[in-house]
């Protein structure tokens, strides 16, 4: 059923964006849409900027339907979807961080991604400004109450890990509030890809994350090629396939993993390690490269899978496939899962996006199992792929022509969104939506009522990466 | 510390680990004219690493955490990961300096105790990488700190990165 919001979207002018046409409301109904959003049981994936437009992504999850939305900004500002969503509150945060344009009657625009540190402000201004405070320390929510404890951990935190902030109210042991704070590894990238040919700046998309590199250069690469016109190869799509696939794979091994080392269970640890290795090395034999960065490029792949190499891929799939039984059974009935059941739980009927993999679903006992059917089915998914690789070209030329495109990829975390604008051949504006910006909400909701010795443990359950949200 | 090599023996198939490479020269060459003796003794035949993120994609961190694992056995070697600089030998550095961790890198190098090595791992941490010359980035990790070894790649291999570290072990056998 197509509700209010979407009738009224849908008769907006429209903007030829790839395949998902844009439509550009006027202020008005932008400000009421905000309004109706929630009756509509419309999703927000993202909300983000250029020069001149704020754009939201929704996802109609009755008809399947995306619909990317633009309002113009009108002196300096434009009406918050915060007031009614409040998923937006971080998004309005970082546009008015790089942009400079304020939402109005949303969430309180507290620095984010801007520490005070830069030598500029709004550095994706038309005019960046001076900078004109003096750095300071990040702002935290006062959580009232009788002998409470602030926890502090990171940004650079102990362990091998992400560098976010995240501040712990506890009472005795248990968390009753997590505040994160991001922008620590902020680096510029969107003004590092914009104006550059789509080749370079997909370089920075691959940058994004080294756990979902493939993912992010898949989305950005289809998006340029849905804005072109033009379309990938068979050779090209089934490589890509299988690189998405092998990524997700040792993704989900490096976090199963992570979490069975910090619960001392050496045997998980060390067996994941071990066919995670296994598999990189394939890929390293495979592609060139142990995480594949940079091997998926706009117009197509990198380079060719020669046969030998199809063979490697396919006994390390297959030497994973033969300890699943074993590792399930070690994550089932003994310690690990004492350990992991009722542990960070995410509350699936909270759950509104779903963009976030159901391997995020659940406590972190039920997250470990969703990552081994996902690995199970990934594995069921490659096995015919490798069997019957399509012959042909690797690559297309792309034309340097203008055009506007939105493109899906998975990663192991979930959806993948890319949207950008090309303008003669050069990223005019660009955008990446990692599932990370729905899922560091449910860290904060996960740690509430946890013990304070599992936050790392859930942390490390939900896979989580700081670079993707900090841009 | 983990004992790798009873894990890896009832591990299914034959897991073994990846034999050492030759240790890199010229790194050690360049190193050991740096170091004065008294340094060298301090180092001993083992290693505590504290890792600092500066502002790392997670690529570097994969390879950090493979380093560390069943196969690459770091601790064979005398190497082991630490979680605070306090209790650190080296700063094991990975992106490039972000404006928003310079202060966190600095706080982390002033909290090791002398002497202390800083290892600049990955282009990024090398020289700011693919993301030299943004706003946000200061460059490498010796914008904020003094850089002993550098280690390129984007990410370098977990061997790369093993050999390299191994030659502060040899600097102290030298
Ligand atoms: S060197 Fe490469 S893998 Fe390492 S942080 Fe930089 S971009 Fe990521």
């Amino acid at each position: 059923m197509t509700g209010r919001a979407l009738a009224r979207i849908q008769s907006a002018p429209m903007e030829p964006c790839q395949p998902w046409p844009r439509y550009v409301l006027t202020w008005e109904d932008w400000a009421e849409l905000a309004g109706l959003l929630a009756d509509d049981a419309l999703i927000l994936l993202a909300v983000w900027a250029d020069t001149g437009h704020v754009h939201a992504l929704l996802d109609d999850p009755v008809s399947g339907t995306i619909v990317p939305i633009s309002v113009g900004v009108q002196g300096g500002s434009y009406p918050a979807l915060s007031a009614y969503w409040p998923v937006a509150i971080w998004f309005e945060r970082m546009i008015h961080d790089l942009w400079g344009h304020a939402a109005l009657g949303g969430a309180e625009l507290v620095p984010w991604l801007d520490h005070g540190h830069w030598p500029v402000t709004q550095p994706m201004a038309s005019r960046p400004g001076p900078p004109i405070r003096a750095p300071e320390p990040p702002v935290f929510q006062e959580i009232p109450g009788d002998g409470l404890i602030q926890w502090p951990i990171g940004p650079v935190g102990p362990g091998v890990g992400e560098a976010a902030h995240l501040r712990l109210t506890l009472q005795g042991e248990t968390i009753v509030h997590a505040q994160a704070r991001f922008g620590y590894t902020h680096k510029g990238t969107l003004t590092m890809m914009r104006g550059k040919p789509i080749r370079t700046a997909a370089r920075f998309a691959a940058r994004l994350a080294g756990d979902s590199t493939v993912a992010h250069s898949t989305a950005f690469a289809m998006a340029a090629e849905a804005a072109l016109g033009v379309t990938v190869p068979p050779r090209a799509a089934a490589l890509r396939e299988l690189m998405g696939g092998l990524e997700r794979i040792a993704t989900h091994l490096d976090i199963l993993g992570s979490v069975a080392e910090l619960l001392g269970a050496a045997a998980v640890h060390g067996l994941c390690g071990l066919r995670q290795e296994h598999l990189r090395r394939a890929m390293a034999a495979g592609f060139g490269h142990r995480l594949l960065m940079d091997c998926v490029v706009p117009g197509g792949v990198a380079g060719d899978l020669e046969a030998a190499a199809v063979v490697t891929v396919r006994s390390a799939l297959e030497a994973l496939r033969a300890v699943l039984p074993g590792l399930r059974a070690m994550h089932i009935g003994n310690v690990l899962a004492a350990r992991l059941n009722g542990l960070g739980s995410v509350d699936a009927a909270r759950r509104t996006d779903p963009s976030i993999n159901t391997a995020t679903c659940g406590d972190a006992a039920t997250r470990a199992m969703a990552r081994l059917d996902a690995i199970t089915a990934d594995i069921t998914a490659l096995m015919p792929l490798l069997d019957a690789l399509p012959e042909g070209a690797l690559a297309v030329s792309l034309p340097s022509v203008s055009g506007e495109g939105l493109a899906r990829s998975v990663s192991a975390r979930g959806d993948v969104w890319h949207w950008l604008r090309l303008d003669h051949g050069q990223v005019a504006a660009v955008f990446p939506r990692d599932p990370g910006w729905a899922l560091w909400p449910a860290v904060e909701m996960a740690l509430c009522g946890a013990a304070a010795d599992d936050a790392a443990v859930i942390c490390c359950s939900l896979g989580l990466a700081a670079s993707v949200v900090d841009l | 510390m983990l004992n790798w090599p009873r894990i890896r023996s009832l591990l299914p198939g034959a897991a073994r680990a990846e034999p050492p490479g030759p240790v890199d020269e010229a790194a050690l060459h360049a190193l050991t004219a740096q170091l004065d003796e008294t340094a060298r003794t301090r180092l001993g035949r083992s290693l505590a690493i504290r890792h600092v993120n500066t502002g790392s994609c997670n690529g570097c961190e994969l390879e950090i955490r493979a380093l560390n694992g069943v196969i690459y056995d770091l601790a064979r070697f005398g190497l082991r990961f630490v979680d605070s600089p306090r209790h650190a030998d080296v700063l094991l550095v990975t992106g490039p300096l972000t404006h928003n961790l310079r202060q966190a890198l600095v706080q982390a190098y002033d909290a090791t105790p002398n002497p202390k090595w800083v290892v600049a791992m990955g282009d990024c941490a090398v020289d700011g990488g693919v993301f030299k010359g943004s706003y946000a980035v200061l460059g490498g990790a010796g914008m904020g700190v003094p850089i002993d070894l550098m280690i390129h790649g984007c990410p370098p291999s977990p061997a790369r990165i093993l050999s390299e570290l191994r030659v502060l072990l040899e600097l102290a056998a030298s």
